[in-house]
């Protein structure tokens, strides 16, 4: 059986793009297939990590947006 | 945009590097107000990057780029941008970057005597001086105006395929745009930094002069970009929530400072930076409550929230708008 590794990133009260950015400096710590869950309050992040994503080749798995808190499940794909 | 296509055109690979200074105007400030939801909130490196088909790398410089604007050995502009020490300096974290990722060298969108300060004809060498890039920054928008750079000069890159652009009309990137089949774009007159804003530098300069030393932290410039800012005496301002947006961002920063609600009435959340003596606290509450819906109301109710805890509830006349003077507003 295959562990998942998921981590997760409390981003909360930063203004894009430093979500962005710890999100992109945490992947690299990351392995492909590994999920990183990301939590923020700029809902700009909802705009510009899965523009991240998209131009990187990662995948996001969910967005869900509650109380002022936007949670952000993505799968990393191949790093470079 | 257009530099990057226009090498692209010719086969090859280009990656894009966005610096955050935290002085960028982003999409950011447009989605913490709530009246700006209909523009869009995009982060334009990233939005741009995306249309041309490129990787991008978001690059925090917050820490070093203090020198940079603290010091900066070409002065300021207009207001408080160091726009040559600035270029000079991302082109040369670039070429840091560049050498670390094996690339081979650097491209720009700079257009000679587009800007006033960093893209003149004696100061465009300057940056390839300083930064060290030398002969491996090229610009393809205005090369055929440079002398042949390395990548040129090596038959990297075509010469006769880059661009003759000169001067401040922007027409000649339209038609390129247009003739690349770009419809939108971001930045096209650039403003893309607040420093070189003027109500910006004027609060910056006004927290500097407040707290006697020019030093700043990553929240200090944000809370700078958010809400009114009012200085009623020289030892404390008051940063005002316009909108409900501002409101929800300022909680965030609640815990760090003295702050004001009003009660009795739908009003701003209100941080104080700074020191309150004396009759401070009812000065702050008459002007919080003169920003809330009951500015009208003989008296409002205002809760104030001290940093150890404490909790002072006050009633207060709100004050008239002709009583604050003008010279209170950064």
């Amino acid at each position: 059986m295959v562990s998942l590794n998921r981590q997760h990133l409390d981003a909360r009260r930063l203004l894009c793009p430093m979500p962005v950015i710890r999100t992109q400096d945490k992947a690299k710590l990351m392995q492909a297939g590994d999920q990183l869950e990301v939590l923020c309050t700029d809902p700009g992040a909802l705009y510009d990590i899965p523009a991240w994503c998209r131009i990187n080749g990662h995948k996001v798995l969910s967005t869900a947006q509650a109380q002022g808190e936007i949670r952000i499940v993505i799968e990393l794909g191949p790093l470079s | 945009m257009l530099a990057v296509k226009a090498v692209l055109a010719q086969g090859i690979h280009v990656e894009g590097i966005n610096f955050f200074t935290g002085f960028c105007v982003e999409g950011h400030t447009h989605a913490i107000r709530k009246r700006s939801a209909e523009k869009p909130k995009r982060n334009n490196a990233l939005w741009v990057a995306e249309q041309l088909g490129i990787k991008l790398h978001i690059v925090d410089v917050i820490e070093p780029y203090k020198a940079v604007l603290l010091n900066p050995k070409h002065g300021y502009g207009a207001n408080m941008n160091p726009c040559l020490d600035c270029k000079c300096f991302m082109v040369n974290r670039a070429l840091l970057w560049m050498r670390e990722h094996q690339f081979d060298f650097i491209i720009t969108g700079e257009v000679i005597g587009q800007r006033p300060m960093s893209q003149r004809a004696d100061t465009m060498p300057v940056v390839q001086k300083e930064s060290g890039a030398g002969d491996l920054l090229l610009r393809p928008l205005c090369a055929k105006h440079l002398p042949p750079t390395i990548p040129e000069r090596e038959g990297w890159v075509d010469r006769e395929q880059l661009l003759n652009f000169s001067g401040r009309s922007r027409k000649p990137q339209k038609a390129l745009a247009a003739e690349y089949g770009f419809t939108d774009y971001a930045t096209p007159a650039g403003g893309c930094c607040f420093l070189t804003d003027e109500s910006y530098s004027r609060k910056l300069k006004d927290m500097w002069q407040s707290r006697g030393e020019r030093t700043y932290e990553l929240d200090d410039i944000m809370l700078l970009k958010i809400g009114r800012h009012v200085r009623p005496r020289p030892h404390f301002k008051m940063i005002i929530g316009r909108e409900e947006g501002e409101n929800n961002f300022l909680e965030g920063y609640r815990k760090q400072f003295v702050h004001l609600r009003t009660m009795s009435h739908m009003g701003p959340l209100v941080l104080i930076d700074g020191v309150l003596n004396g009759d401070d606290l009812q000065l702050a509450a008459q002007i919080a409550a003169r920003f809330g819906q009951g500015r009208d109301a003989p008296m409002v109710n205002i809760d104030a929230v001290m940093q150890d805890g404490s909790l002072h509830q006050l009633q207060v006349k709100p004050m008239a708008a002709e009583q604050i003077p003008q010279e209170w507003y950064l």
